[in-house]
């Protein structure tokens, strides 16, 4: 069977699945569609709000982004950090409380707390900027994983992904999504570690990739660690050290707190644990979520680095069991004639993987023409530029199973991993905007008397309707998609992080604070981005460029949200010192959700 | 009530002692030994590397799962000494 029949067959089981599961786990009601009837077991929410929160960036990218880095491995470590670190700050700050409150969505919260409809309209406004900048990423993963696998085109491939989503999300609600997220989860953990565990045993002998990682490399017989093996290959083709800390302190300090707070703010996370029966398995359940998280990022620094050394090495042979340099490069009679090599043709052709024989020497030399180190080697030597001219960072994973030689099944089930973490985030995004649509602006606004018959069908209607924005703007993307998630995370951590937080820790923070706090907070953040990246993320549109230099005191934008946090909860203090405090009922309603007795079932009113 | 009141206090106090203890741990292992004091571990040799870089990209998410599922224990027992489990 050829790979495409067999990646189609694989991708197509693993659909029947999902729809399987949708026919099975409809909503019946608001509280099966807002939280899935509240029935969700610990461990099961775990393994869904992993799903929920491994996206396609988690699934594809980050292991190339931390492998690939020009500044070295170990500067990205921030995302290994901040996306983990976050579940701390949700299981100690947020979870336990917002699900002892018992209501539908985040900004609910913020209105019922700050009593005033205007700080939860802000709360709504918050809320569909970060989750629709969030989807349309993930629609453009699904389109970009079809494309690639399933041999369609991208647009085609997003329209399928729609419409699966469609099928399940509509019809499901947040039960649907939640039990299809289980099955997405397995299905995506098990296409991530599979390839992992062959290509460790390769490299360090060790099955287990945490520990292969700092274990021994084995091709050259395992008297030097992989790592410091790593460190060598690199710098002696002219790249920056694996391991070493090349980049600002503070800097990274302030993204690893970003990309941390952020994930605890971002609202299609938070409403994961509303769906638990009790305050204590919203407890258990972050730390659930965590274990399936951390099966998968223990797991990316080891497949990015090892990655990292399977693309130098089968560009320089001879750095296998000595020194880079000290033998020819690969050949491109090799790269056409080897069938161990074949992958380098198959992934050019994809576009994510580009080399040119600029000197026409018959062979291509990967090396960083950049470094002033390698320039009188490459003066010497006849080179005339890095030869190897593109390597996606998306490719490190995806191509995987074919570098380690794994059979095609193994393949066709990446793919399938690759749809699951997308479309399993996609759907999580999209039932936060619709809940808040239908929720937040037509109950608790424009109509509140609206009937629960009605109000399904409302919530079903804008579950519709985000669908279609999503897949439009998945069609149609703004500039540059990774700094629209870079606005996604630092709005997260500037304003719902901070608003709910002191909801919960401050009886005395009032609406004038909270309101004044998410806005100083929203717009810090969001003018602090738009300087370096483009207003509205129109190319060309920056007022100033961004490099370091022109960072306030060198926090880069993506790491603002952390400055923006800071900004919110001090003027949220000095306006609530200089107002009156909350009614009595209000402080009242705090008393009660810091004490998990009596949470019962949750209600919409 | 009253009574009610004040022992919800004491819950209270109890569970932020717990909360400032782990974050104080959350944020050595992290911000600490992943990034700030990573120098002064530089002498700590594991595998290959060092233990600041170990913690980076290893070390501190065990750590994080390690704490949360102590808060949701130690949590349980104090819903339980307080009287106010569900």
């Amino acid at each position: 069977m050829d790979q495409y029949t067999l990646n189609l067959l694989v991708v197509g089981a693993s659909f029947a699945l999902y729809i399987g599961i949708a026919i099975w786990a409809r909503a019946g009601s608001t509280a099966e569609f807002y939280a899935a009837g509240q029935g969700v077991p610990p461990v099961m929410n775990g393994m869904a709000t992993a799903a929920d929160w491994m996206s396609a960036a988690s699934f594809i990218s980050m292991a190339g982004i931390i492998a690939l880095a020009p500044a070295g491995g170990y500067t990205q470590s921030s995302f290994l950090m901040g996306w983990t670190g976050g579940y701390v700050l949700l299981a100690l700050l947020l979870a336990p409380y917002l699900r002892k409150f018992g209501k539908f969505t985040v900004p609910e919260f913020v209105g019922d707390r700050f009593y005033s409809k205007g700080a939860r309209l802000v709360a709504v406004i918050c809320l569909i900027v970060i989750s629709v900048t969030y989807v349309i990423g993930q629609m453009r993963g699904v389109g970009v994983t079809f494309a690639r696998f399933l041999e369609v085109s991208t647009d085609t491939g997003l329209y399928i992904g729609a419409a699966i989503v469609f099928a399940y999300a509509v019809f499901g609600g947040m039960k649907g999504i939640t039990y299809t997220q289980v099955a997405q989860y397995c299905v995506l953990i098990i296409a991530y570690t599979i390839p992992a565990i062959f290509i460790s045993l390769q490299m360090t002998g060790n099955f287990l990739p945490q520990l292969g990682l700092f274990g021994t490399y084995a091709p050259s017989g395992g008297d030097v660690a992989f790592l410091t093996k790593l460190d060598q290959v690199v710098v002696e083709l002219g790249f920056t050290q694996y391991t070493s800390h090349t980049t600002s302190t503070l800097n990274m300090v302030f993204f690893t707190m970003s990309l941390m707070i952020g994930t605890a703010g971002l609202p299609h996370v938070i409403i994961r644990f509303f769906t638990v029966p009790k305050v204590a398995d919203a407890r258990w359940s972050a730390g659930w979520a965590l274990v399936f998280i951390a099966l998968l990022y223990t797991v990316a620094p080891a497949v990015g680095s090892m990655a990292r050394m399977n693309l130098s090495t089968t560009f320089w042979p001879n750095a296998v069991a000595g020194e880079a340099l000290a033998g020819d490069p690969i050949s491109l009679e090799a790269i056409n004639t080897d069938p161990n090599l074949s992958w380098i043709n198959t992934w050019k052709n994809t576009g994510l993987l580009a080399f040119e024989d600029k000197n026409g020497d018959g062979f291509i030399q990967y090396y960083n023409d950049k470094s002033p180190a390698m320039e009188a080697i490459a003066a010497e030597r006849g080179w005339t530029g890095n030869e190897l001219t593109k390597v996606d960072n998306d490719m490190m994973v995806l191509a995987n199973p074919e570098i380690a030689k794994l059979p095609g099944w193994v393949i066709a089930l990446v793919a399938a991993g690759g749809l699951a973490a997308a479309l399993s985030t996609a759907a999580g995004l999209l039932l936060a905007i619709s809940s808040a649509v239908s929720h937040d602006l037509i109950k608790g606004s424009i109509n509140p008397n609206i009937s629960e018959k009605g109000e399904l069908l409302a919530a079903r209607i804008s579950m519709g309707f985000a669908i279609v924005l999503a897949t439009w703007l998945g069609l149609n993307p703004p500039g540059f998609a990774a700094q629209v998630v870079a606005l996604a995370f630092g709005l997260a951590a500037a304003t719902i992080f901070p608003v709910l937080m002191m909801g919960i820790f401050s009886k005395r923070i009032n609406k004038e604070g909270a309101i004044a706090g998410m806005l100083v907070g929203l717009f810090s953040t969001a003018i602090y981005i738009f300087l370096y990246l483009g207003w509205f993320f129109i190319p060309g549109t920056n007022t100033l460029e961004n490099v370091p230099a022109n960072w306030l005191f060198g926090i880069s934008p993506a790491s603002f949200g952390t400055v923006g946090a800071i900004l919110n909860f001090g003027t949220a203090y000095i306006v609530s010192g200089m107002t009156k405090e909350p009614p009595r009922e209000i402080q009242d309603l705090v008393e009660s959700i810091r004490v998990p007795k009596g949470a019962g079932a949750a209600t919409g009113h | 009530m009253a009574d009610n009141s004040k022992d919800n206090n004491a819950y209270w106090a109890a569970n932020v002692r717990i909360i400032l203890i782990s974050l104080a741990i959350w944020a050595l292992v992290s911000f600490g030994f992943g990034i700030i004091l990573r120098p002064m571990l530089m002498g700590i040799e594991v595998g290959g590397s060092d233990l600041g870089f170990w913690f980076a990209q290893q070390g501190s998410i065990l750590v994080f799962l390690a704490l949360i599922f102590f808060y949701a224990w130690r949590m349980n027992k104090l819903d339980a000494e307080h009287g106010v489990e569900e």
